[in-house]
């Protein structure tokens, strides 16, 4: 077998598409993770409403999350698109890690400042708001940087539901043609062009945020 | 409920071949880690440049793109089949022990420096030191981490479905398939998986005990048995890359 340098270029559009399918897949998911994932750390300290999220989380966290995909996929109407599920799947299967990210961040949040909150009499939005997430939030960026990463590296499990990402588009190009080495050894570069740069800049957001 | 007890010898039967692939990851993700890990301590550039290499290119795939690449590119490139269990177990190992080849340097790396002095003073050698000194003292300090590589690895080795493989979650699609009975279907292997997934989780939390009653530390959580059962508060990292 030699390596077809026509037929590389010729399948990358195709590729490069699908990449675009994976960027906004995960760039969609990472909102829902963020958001959901801070209400999450905050509901977590309500008494026994907590606790039961606490085992709901963590059984979303101890789980595949291609089984989830699939899982739900079936179980939605037809109507509604392959795209649309994984995003929020793959959000709320994130939301899980993100939850606990914040959570410890709150937890390195000082006693003093949550006691000089209550002296002040600051109602609690405040104390949250201003005093508490924002310290909180700081600290966790690399953190939830990594999950970023980890996240777009999650999304070629959307092949298991049909969603047109990167690896789909392969598979694809594959099956038409049935020069399957480049189609996939070229999705495994694209992977490396994303994830080895990213990697680069959370390694510089942890030298800033790391000493604060 | 009726239709899962029926079936259950299928879903063990997936499950046995899930918990096969994560204890054949986890072998070759620690002999990974453990090597590439000790190569990225070290002073010298070249063994640092080869560990930097394998831990960027295997931690930067997806681990369901380097199964792909295995089960079918790799049989057109070389004409060399791997069977399909095989080829799951290597692309789980390879992406999670470049995980934890970071794991290790970490930990190696923060191991007191005047730990490493005292065995220049006693004139050890490097594998003297690196064997009695270093790695029991990082040791301590990879398992909460490797802990959770250990739940992400067997998580990820639900993707081995797709390439054929008879696992956990194969069973389940083929029950769906068969019956329709989706929301039974897969709720029996989200079950099993998170099952297994405690059994691990505890197993580890013993590994860890045990680490830090060798030191002479109490371990994270307090001493007592039913301090396994309880999470440890802070300072345990959840998640893959650190």
């Amino acid at each position: 077998m030699t390596w077809d340098l026509q037929f590389t270029l010729d399948s990358m559009p195709t590729l490069l598409e699908g990449l675009l399918v994976t960027v906004q897949v995960t760039a969609m998911g990472y909102l829902i993770a963020l958001s959901l994932g801070l209400l999450i750390a905050i509901a977590r300290r309500v008494p026994v409403a907590g606790s039961v999220l606490h085992v709901v989380m963590e059984f979303v966290r101890t789980t595949p999350l291609v089984v989830q995909l699939v899982f739900v996929f079936f179980l939605t109407p037809p109507n509604i698109s392959g795209m649309t599920v994984g995003v929020v799947v793959i959000g709320v299967h994130y939301s899980a890690y993100t939850a606990e990210v914040y959570r410890s961040g709150i937890e390195g949040v000082a006693k003093g400042q949550w006691e000089a909150a209550r002296a002040l009499s600051l109602p609690a939005t405040r104390t949250w708001g201003a005093i508490v997430l924002p310290q909180a939030i700081r600290k966790v960026i690399p953190a939830l940087g990594n999950y970023l990463i980890s996240m777009f590296k999650d999304t070629p499990l959307l092949i298991a539901i049909g969603v047109a990402e990167l690896l789909t588009r392969a598979q694809q190009i594959g099956s038409a043609s049935f020069r399957v080495v480049e189609a996939y050894t070229m999705v495994g570069f694209l992977f490396l062009l994303v994830s080895i740069p990213s990697a680069i800049i959370i390694r510089r957001l942890e030298r800033r945020y790391a000493a604060v | 409920m009726q239709f899962l007890i029926e079936r259950l010898p299928l879903y063990l039967d997936g499950a046995w071949v899930t918990i096969q692939l994560t204890i054949g990851g986890c072998a070759l993700a620690f002999v990974l880690a453990m090597a590439f890990g000790i190569l990225g301590s070290m002073k010298h550039g070249l063994p640092r440049a080869v560990a930097t290499v394998y831990v960027e290119v295997f931690r930067g795939i997806a681990a369901l793109v380097l199964m792909f690449w295995m089960a079918y590119a790799l049989p057109l490139a070389t004409g060399f089949q791997l069977n399909d269990v095989f080829a799951a177990i290597l692309a789980v190992g390879l992406n999670v022990g470049a995980y934890g080849a970071e794991v290790v340097r970490a930990a190696i790396n923060a191991v007191p420096r005047a730990q490493i002095e005292g065995t220049v003073a006693l004139n050890m050698s490097w594998f003297q030191r690196t064997r009695l000194v270093v790695v029991p003292q990082a040791w301590a300090q990879m398992l909460p981490t490797f802990g959770n590589l250990v739940i992400e690895l067997m998580k990820a080795t639900a993707v081995a479905y797709l390439i054929g493989v008879t696992d956990l979650t194969a069973v389940a699609d083929q029950m769906r398939e068969a019956t329709g009975e989706t929301i039974v279907a897969f709720s029996g292997a989200l079950i099993l998986y998170y099952v297994i997934a405690q059994v691990l989780i505890f197993g580890m939390r013993l590994l860890e005990r045990r680490a830090n009653r060798k030191l002479g530390r109490t371990p994270p959580g307090g001493a007592g048995l039913f301090a396994l059962l309880r999470p440890p508060k802070t300072g345990t990292k959840v998640g893959v890359a650190q």
